[in-house]
């Protein structure tokens, strides 16, 4: 549902149903709204019977990058000797993302049931749930169910009497952008810098404390119990569109528009009905320049492409950006954009690790330049030495914050050209003067 | 609309307006303090795993992570000091200095910036008597700081005050807010 504002009707609520129900934190307002129902089945099934349910439901991670969750899965070669972790990424630190905030702070069982299924899916007896140490609401909340779960005895050492461990863990970060990456996150679990691992090897063979692991997204995992109970079909079949993008997707919006939240719709839903109708289209007086569908590290689009898109992996490809995170940054024409992206910049100058040179000098070059432009220092030669920094940033280094960094620089300077060069030209940006309701 | 607040890319110079004085160190893990780090152990199978969760304590304990508690912590992990430091120096939530008895954390990312979080953070600068971001005002109340997205920008603009997070805060609530500071 479009948290905190009421249920649009066309929203398909599957994960976001019970936001806003503070009852619904609870163990036995949980198990009043079916919880754990979805894992007493689980632990009734053979693990590869579960792995395989996912992979035909098409089920893809939220985290990001889009990998399908079941492949993920069979990863994990099952009586191999080894210990097997499961790690629960809540870093969410995406600028524009904050949908799996509200999954945590609202139904915070959910992820436990979810991180539960995970865990006896792929082997492991351990889950780690790794969440950033700003989400001072979503930690306590999470600790909070994870205690009440131990007591149930859902969790410990026999997991709803099934024999099985699963155990979890919450563990709360420190403030790091870049511990969202996997690797990094592994790394920062390990008590160590979170500096990105080269790959491979991949995590499903060395991955925590050097053993098999997976890692998937809160929203991911939070998906997996509704699947269970309701099939792989019933999740197919939420598609208006490519059947290689499955389900319901929670975006959260944010930015210069009417009704900011956290929306629940299923995949295909055309982008431009959601920003108008669902969000509440732009503030009294103004219009929509353009949009950062997927997060900070996606391509910004212009408003022409965003009504034309239809929200799901291909969609937003197609569309000339990508569907990352669900993290809508809606931005309109009040909004000066080389101030946008500077600022978008100099968080990645901030969040690089430092590892790889150029993320290390590329970032804060970037940021040097693009914020001289938006201070009316720039000259003619800068675009050009901004596109050359951002193509030698792209693909270069070991994680992809560098390429996250040159990303919306690269398609602002494309797709908004005129108001760099306005600026350099010192001609100022004028915004417009309208009154906001 | 051109942000004049945010300076160099270097942190500020906290050490020079250090006020607090270095009082004699006594020990972080003692009692049920070190009995929590025992507990902690038993959750990962390395002694290091163990790491960012004892500097949260210590920062929970004193206020602050200072060297002797890096110290102290490098004891119980088998580590070295100086790696415990490379770790603490590579997050930004461990302070390495003493803060403000209210410790004010203002989103300004993009989706909070086009918001107007720019005029909240100069609000709370005026209101605290701080001035200068970093730097803890006269009477030790209060150390204001940009930071980078607290991931809650529906709420523009989100303001963490210790482990409060505020949302939805403007310029005009921000004397409201101190006023109800204890």
């Amino acid at each position: 549902m479009g948290y905190p504002h009421h249920p649009h009707p066309r929203e398909t609520t599957v994960l976001s149903k019970h936001f806003g129900e503070a009852d619904a934190r609870t163990l036995d307002g949980w198990k009043k709204r079916g919880g754990y129902k979805a894992l007493e089945k689980a632990l009734g099934m053979q693990p590869a019977e579960i792995v395989n349910l996912i992979k035909e439901s098409g089920l893809r991670g939220r985290g990001g990058a889009g990998f399908p969750t079941g492949m993920k899965w069979s990863f994990m070669k099952p009586g191999d000797g080894k210990p097997h972790y499961l790690c629960c990424n809540a870093d969410e630190s995406e600028p524009g993302t904050f949908k799996d905030r509200e999954l945590m702070r609202w139904t915070p069982h959910a992820l436990v049931e979810g991180c539960a299924i995970g865990a006896y899916a792929i082997g492991a007896e351990t889950v780690y749930i790794y969440i950033r140490g700003e989400f001072t609401e979503p930690l306590h909340w999470m600790e909070q169910a994870v205690k009440e779960a131990y007591a149930a005895g859902i969790i410990g050492k026999n997991a709803m009497g099934s024999g099985k461990r699963i155990d979890v863990y919450v563990h709360k970060g420190a403030g790091a952008y870049i511990c969202g990456e996997e690797t990094a996150l592994m790394e920062s679990l390990e008590g160590r810098r979170g500096n990105p691992r080269i790959k491979p090897p991949f995590p499903a063979v060395s991955g925590v404390f050097g053993k098999p692991t997976t890692i998937n997204n809160v929203e991911t995992l939070v998906a997996t119990a509704p699947i269970l109970m309701n099939g792989a079909d019933w999740y197919k079949n939420m598609s208006l569109s490519s059947p290689k993008s499955t389900g319901t997707k929670l975006f959260s919006v944010c930015g210069n528009v009417q009704r900011p939240g956290t929306y629940e719709v299923v995949m295909g839903f055309p982008f431009k009905e959601f920003l108008y109708d669902l969000c509440g289209g732009p503030l009294h007086g103004r219009k929509f320049k353009a949009v950062i569908p997927g997060g900070a590290s996606v391509p910004i689009q212009t408003m022409e492409e965003a009504e034309a898109t239809l929200m799901d992996y291909e969609g937003f490809v197609a569309g000339g950006s990508m569907l990352g995170s669900g993290g809508v940054i809606v931005i309109d024409d009040a909004q000066p954009m080389v101030t946008v992206i500077a600022r978008l910049a100099r968080f990645f100058a901030h969040e690089s690790c430092g590892q790889c040179t150029q993320c290390r000098e590329g970032t804060a070059w970037t940021t040097k330049i693009v914020e001289r432009i938006r201070d009316g220092d720039g000259t003619v030669e800068d675009l050009d030495t901004l596109l050359d920094i951002g193509e030698q940033m792209t693909g270069k280094t070991i994680c992809v914050l560098s390429d996250s960094c040159a990303v919306p620089v690269i398609s602002g300077i494309k797709k908004f050209r005129g108001e760099f060069e306005a600026l350099i030209q010192g001609r100022h940006f004028h915004p417009v003067t309208a009154a906001v309701a | 609309m051109t942000p004049d607040l945010v300076g160099g890319l270097e942190s500020p110079d906290y050490a020079s307006h250090d006020r607090a004085a270095h009082e004699p160190y006594t020990p972080v893990f003692t009692g049920d303090v070190k009995r929590e780090l025992d507990d902690l152990l038993t959750h990962y199978p390395t002694k290091m795993a163990a790491l960012l969760p004892a500097l949260w304590i210590v920062q929970r304990e004193r206020g602050w992570v200072s060297e002797e508690g890096m110290v102290e912590v490098a004891g119980f992990l088998d580590l070295t000091p100086a790696y415990v430091k490379g770790v603490v120096t590579f997050y930004t939530m461990y302070h390495q200095h003493p803060v403000g008895k209210y410790f004010i954390q203002v989103c300004t990312t993009s989706p909070c910036g086009i918001c107007g979080a720019e005029d909240v953070v100069k609000a709370f600068l005026r209101h605290t008597n701080t001035g200068e971001l970093g730097i803890t005002s006269q009477d030790g109340r209060f150390t204001v700081i940009e930071v980078e997205c607290l991931g809650a920008c529906g709420f523009a603009t989100p303001v963490m005050v210790n482990e409060e997070c505020i949302e939805s805060m403007t310029p005009e609530k921000v004397p409201e807010l101190l006023a109800r500071l204890p």
